[in-house]
């Protein structure tokens, strides 16, 4: 009896591998490794630049610090909105549902232009309040433009992923907890939360990285607020710093990979994206 | 509720203010100042080649994705291997590592091989190495559903030989996961810009490259036009992909 069904054999199996190893390796592996090897040539010392040098040392702390506050924010709203879409019937409500969710795959230079249209020199912010006679009011090109860009890109994300997840949550429970007289604040804490904790972890997660790693938002806002992302560009672009622009590359890397893996063990969800 | 309704607002209004400047004569001025498609024009003149290479480039990723990863899928979903999660983890580092960083090896690796660092090819790799894992796993996961593997049995014992059974049994059996992963690879490719914008050059760029370099230089009504001819791009396969999410969740729940 073969230890694979249906008369397969290893070697069957394994040819089907084969051939995106091999584009794999040639690809991503190769490149990759070229570019975790880069910066020894400028001295051991160069893959430590994220830590010692303290410039790179303070963007590195922004861009977690945004990225954490950004996944924060979005998880509440994401989750609010998500357990209120699955839970109410009203006319329009699909059409809502696939309304919020179809940013998902705009690339962020999009949402950075949302938010020059809305909050730029010559945004519809500016005017209103230009109308209302305290000045022409900006916020796209500072921190907390590049705030909102964020939460506007990965609310679709947390909105899709918690309102399915609040649909198949046991009503049962949460019945049997209200017939015991337990409040609504009580009903989230001890019967919501459990419940979407695992979808918290893992969406978190996600949020997380791909603030971290967010580009085409930044880029297009051209933000004072300097996010490592594009630290990483200036110096490889502007700068030809090779070797800076890769250690840097593989800190942001290193953090958002080892964010997802452990988000993913802790949450026991077998969903890598 | 009021949430909902805010963060609807949040959502929705920054959207229909670009579908709506992009027709406007004059975004200062407003909608007092009339309509114009002027601008549509304009950027299809300035821009147009962008959106029929990302179209070209979208279609060849897909078909590049089938051919690499359904067969992939396929030995992944059959196989017994402890090794087998790790190389699942290995594929899938090009969608947890963010594009820059993936863009900058490329680069590196291949900047000096002239032909390929200028032409389509090399932007069409990068897509492929960031969309495949998507692919797999979409594909994956519907080849281990549990009827599908006593098909393929019955098949056997018929006399079904492998190509027989995969391409005559298994594949129709999981078409609709396999069309949502191609649009899911389609969209992503179509969108993608972190990794684009370093594999680019002057003389190949897709439509996120060339919204970004619209958005930087040109009025606000050109680049909510341009914004506008992307929406006609991707929202057709979003909403399709949606519709056919539906259907493979009815069909087979989740």
């Amino acid at each position: 009896m073969s230890r694979y069904p249906s008369g397969l054999s290893r070697s069957l199996l394994l040819w089907c591998l084969l051939p995106l190893t091999g584009f794999f390796s040639a690809f991503w592996l190769l490149p990759v490794a070229h570019l975790v090897a880069l910066p020894a040539r400028g001295g051991w010392s160069m893959y430590f630049a994220v830590i010692t040098d303290s410039r790179h040392l303070a963007t590195m702390s922004n861009t977690v610090g945004l990225s954490l506050i950004v996944t924060a924010v979005t998880l509440v709203l994401g989750g609010a909105v998500g357990i209120f879409l699955a839970r109410s019937r009203f006319l329009g409500r699909r059409v809502l549902l696939s309304l919020l969710t179809l940013p998902l795959s705009f690339p962020g230079v999009i949402i950075g232009f949302y938010f020059i249209l809305l909050g730029g020199r010559q945004g519809l912010v500016a005017d209103v309040t230009a109308a209302l006679g305290i000045g022409r009011v900006t916020f796209a090109y500072g921190l907390f433009g590049l705030f909102l860009a964020y939460v506007y890109f990965s609310l679709p994300r947390a909105i899709a992923t918690y309102t399915a997840a609040a649909e198949s949550m046991d009503r049962a429970l949460e019945e049997a907890a209200r017939t015991l007289g337990a409040s609504r604040s009580r009903i989230m804490r001890d019967v919501w939360l459990p419940q979407l904790a695992p979808t918290t972890l893992a969406c978190g997660a996600i949020i997380f990285a791909t603030a971290m790693g967010a580009f085409g938002t930044a880029f297009t806002l051209a933000s004072n607020f300097e996010v490592l992302p594009i630290s990483i560009y200036n110096e490889f672009t502007n700068y030809a710093n090779f070797a800076l622009a890769a250690s840097l590359s593989i800190a942001l890397g290193l953090i958002t990979w080892v964010v997802l893996l452990a988000a993913r063990r802790f949450s026991g969800e077998s969903s890598p994206m | 509720m009021c949430t909902t309704i805010v963060v609807a607002l949040f959502m929705l209004v920054p959207m229909a203010l670009s579908l709506a400047a992009g027709f406007m004569r004059s975004y200062n001025v407003g909608v007092t100042g009339g309509f114009t498609l002027d601008w549509l024009a304009k950027v299809l003149s300035a821009y147009g080649g962008t959106v029929g290479a990302s179209i070209a480039l979208a279609t060849v990723c897909v078909a590049g994705d089938l051919v690499l990863g359904v067969p992939c899928a396929y030995a992944i979903s059959r196989m017994r291997s402890r090794w087998l999660s790790v190389f699942e983890e290995l594929i899938t580092l090009p969608v947890a590592v963010p594009g820059l960083a993936t863009g900058l090896a490329m680069i590196l690796a291949y900047g000096e091989v002239r032909g390929f660092r200028q032409s389509y090819s090399f932007i069409l790799v990068g897509h492929m190495v960031f969309t495949l894992p998507f692919l797999v796993r979409t594909v994956s996961s519907a080849f281990k559903r549990e009827e599908l593997r006593s098909l393929e049995e019955a098949a056997r014992t018929l006399g079904a030989g492998f190509l027989q059974r995969f391409i005559g049994v298994l594949l129709p059996a999981i078409f609709p996961s396999i069309v949502a992963a191609c649009l899911m690879v389609f969209a992503l490719s179509i969108g993608e810009f972190n990794l684009t914008w370093l594999l680019q050059t002057p003389l190949t760029r897709t439509l996120p490259v060339g919204l970004a370099d619209s958005y930087a230089s040109m009025r606000l009504e050109m680049g909510s036009a341009y914004t506008l001819i992307f929406f006609a791009v991707i929202v057709p396969v979003l909403l399709s992909l949606q519709y056919v999410g539906r259907i493979v969740e009815n069909r087979y729940g989740s």
